[in-house]
């Protein structure tokens, strides 16, 4: 008896000890990690990225350039991120920017009204609020900053598309999920540019792949099977053209049905030199991330405050200006085809 | 409740009292030497452990926020315990989470209700959805690891499919705000907690002190058995799958309300963060076994956790990582206490139990 649970009591020791030792060894990397990370900056000013989700190259981009923008003003940048893009998965990482206090947040936001509560806790720990790429409700944030002029985005892909189909026939938009706030603002755009300068070209169906590649694949699939007649496809996400251009390359419908829209050079650049994809837009998303950290980093050192008319200057990129409900505009969108896809990287 | 509530051991009496006399531990020893006392162990320390180390852990947000994010998974843990104690799972919980969240968002928006109006009637809808998965299980016989399956992506399916991707954002303020009230202004704890503790209360009572409770429990360890000894076992599974239902729709409002967003896809994958809570606190997925307030510590633990990587800057890769692993050492350190003390013929594991129900038996059958 006495033997026994000598052992029980031991073996259930081992295993307590086990795990302790488990999360300890987590809380040990992280110490380590934060240390290095505002020893090595240096900076003042402590900014969190928090992009939709992790994993995504596009957002892995723009990471890029904000890290490159801190580490050209002094200021400590640091990427947090679930890895769905849900509203409710991203509000615990806006909550822990509010715990530690950070000087300013970088998000692109997965639903425009879900996430406000979470930033107006943060806002009011201190923290300065900055949307990009995709918005919240303007009194949410301090500034938004736009990647393109939302009618300038529409047109361009209106015109990329409507000059490969010849200016008239059936397409269809493949987007990201349904309550995006850019990816619906643009359509309402594509629609209303469509209605007024090509009367020839009918928008027939809008599908949603949810940013996921398999789900755009199958979408792409189910548009060409309902729409026999489809010329085009316009997919203003860069995961969604990526899936539909795969899908186009391997089908009958490759160079038949013309596919444009909003993709990364590294994604499409073998369908474009293969001829699935004549030409597609895009801005870069490494400018972005470089502006918004740029941005951040102005507004937590007190030298803007988001108001209309205020400037700052932005590095490489140069001087910009703050626009109507605290908007920032990076320029207009970028055209790649198979003359320039070579010259760029991301 | 007219159920037959008499276990085995208390139909034999007095042979089991003087078994069980032989076989008993101190009490303090029964008291602690138990996983539910291990889990909040292991709380007590990650907690004061991150409170003295992880940066901002102390600072008086963290428990606010914690306490907010564990709420739903703490709500629909309570049922789950119970099931699971049954030997049955539920799966479609999160799913379900879903579908309410978006019929409060619809019949708040759409059909012009109000908003007590609409969430009273989401839970019902949540209830009619786990009676659906109880008469299934209880009633018909299917296995609820198949049936839940299904409802999940029913439910789920009928959820995304009554809004498309879209999400309903337009609630009143004063419902919104309510979600995320606290107590008093200043304070760490939410207004929510308060019902939490009245309905934690509520299932424990109905889980440990009461004849329905001790029903659960035998048809986890034997639903022949308890169904010979006068427990209703399809009722009693039916009433489970009900309360889990209803309850997921209160955590379907508490998502609409907190996020003030009616989408489809809330709280997709939580029903195995529930699951994980649940076994993590001690309680067996073989059933029979199980103690709430292991089940809370085990929420709890998992919010900590996760809250004190976030601080210290992990992805959530690796806190899911972490967790995981945390939930198969849980598990083994289980099998391993149960293997150990069987082959010692000792008195922790299920084949010590029914050594212990046979040897309690044996001599009345010897004396008839």
């Amino acid at each position: 008896m006495k033997l026994l649970n000598r052992r029980l009591s031991a073996l259930a020791a081992v295993g307590l000890a086990a795990s302790l030792s488990l999360t300890a060894c987590g809380s040990d990397d992280g110490d380590s990690g934060s240390g290095s990370g505002s020893g090595g900056g240096g900076g003042d000013v402590a900014i969190t990225m928090l992009p939709k989700n992790l994993g995504n190259p596009y957002f892995d981009t723009s990471t890029k350039g904000a890290e490159a923008a801190a580490k050209e003003v002094g200021a400590t940048l640091e990427e947090v991120g679930p890895d769905t893009a849900t509203p409710d998965a991203q509000v615990p990482f806006i909550n822990t920017a509010a715990q530690q206090g950070v000087d300013a947040l970088i998000v692109s936001a997965n639903d425009p009204t879900a996430i406000c509560d979470a930033l107006e806790e943060a806002s009011g720990a201190g923290t300065k609020i900055v949307t990009f790429d995709s918005d919240t409700d303007p009194e949410c944030r301090d500034l938004y900053i736009s990647q393109a002029d939302a009618a300038g985005i529409a047109k361009a892909q209106v015109d990329l598309i409507a000059e490969q189909i010849g200016d008239q026939g059936e397409i269809a938009v493949l987007s990201a999920a349904a309550n995006a706030t850019n990816q619906n603002e643009w359509i309402k755009l594509m629609e209303e540019e469509l209605e007024a300068n090509h009367p020839d070209i009918e928008l027939v169906d809008t599908v949603y792949g949810d940013d996921d590649d398999q789900t755009s694949f199958d979408k792409t699939a189910a548009l060409l099977e309902s729409h026999p007649d489809l010329k085009g496809i316009v997919s203003p996400t860069t995961v969604g053209i990526a899936a539909a251009a795969r899908y186009l390359s391997t089908s009958d419908a490759k160079g038949k049905v013309k596919l444009t829209g909003l993709g990364t050079p590294n994604q499409m650049r073998q369908y474009v030199e293969d001829g699935t994809v004549d030409a597609f837009a895009l801005w870069n998303p490494e400018d972005l991330g470089y502006l918004a950290a740029f941005a951040a980093d102005a507004l937590a050192s007190g030298d803007i405050e988001g108001a209309e008319g205020d400037t700052f200057t932005a590095g490489e990129l140069g001087d910009y200006e703050v626009g109507a409900d605290g908007v920032v505009l990076l320029g207009e969108p970028f055209v790649f085809d198979k003359s320039n896809i070579a010259d760029f990287d991301f | 409740m007219s159920v037959d509530t008499r276990t085995p051991a208390e139909a034999a009496t007095p042979a089991p009292t003087r078994s069980y006399a032989a076989y008993s531990r101190p009490l303090w020893r029964r008291a602690l030497m138990t996983r539910e006392f291990a889990v909040i162990a292991l709380l007590l320390v990650v907690f004061f452990y991150s409170n003295a180390q992880v940066p901002n852990f102390d600072g008086p947000l963290t428990l606010y926020y914690l306490f907010l994010d564990i709420t739903p998974i703490l709500l629909i843990a309570l049922p789950m315990t119970m099931i699971i104690i049954t030997g049955e799972i539920d799966l479609s919980v999160a799913s379900t989470v879903g579908l309410t969240s978006v019929l409060t968002g619809v019949l708040h928006q759409d059909a012009g209700m109000s908003l007590p109006a609409a969430a009273l009637l989401a839970v019902v809808v949540g209830a009619v959805c786990g009676a659906f998965n109880g008469f299934l299980v209880g009633y018909v016989g299917l296995p609820s690891l198949a049936v839940t399956i299904g409802t999940l992506a029913l439910y789920r399916g009928i959820a995304v499919g009554l809004l498309g991707t879209t999400a309903i954002t337009d609630f009143p303020d004063k419902w919104t705000d309510l979600a995320t009230e606290r107590i008093q202004e200043g304070s760490s704890y939410p207004l929510v907690l308060l019902p939490i503790i009245v309905l934690i209360a509520v299932f424990a009572l109905l889980l440990h002190f009461s004849p329905f409770g001790r029903g659960v429990f035998e048809i986890g360890l034997n639903d022949e058995a308890a169904h010979f000894t006068g427990v209703d076992v399809a009722r009693t599974k039916l009433i489970l799958f009900v309360l889990s239902g209803a309850v997921s729709a209160l955590a379907g409002i508490y998502f609409t309300l907190r996020y003030g967003s009616a989408r489809g896809d809330n709280a997709t994958g939580m029903e195995l963060q529930v699951i994980a809570a649940v076994l993590l606190g001690g309680v067996s997925i073989f059933g029979g076994r199980g103690a709430l307030h292991g089940v809370v510590a085990g929420v709890v633990l998992i919010g900590v956790l996760s809250s004190a990587m976030r601080l210290e800057g992990q992805t959530v890769n690796v806190i899911n990582i972490v967790i995981g692993l945390l939930l198969v050492a849980s598990v083994m350190s289980t099998s391993l206490l149960s293997w150990v003390s069987a082959r010692t013929g000792g008195k922790g594991g299920p084949r010590a139990l029914v050594r212990r129900r046979q040897s309690a038996t044996e001599p009345r059958k010897a004396q008839a």
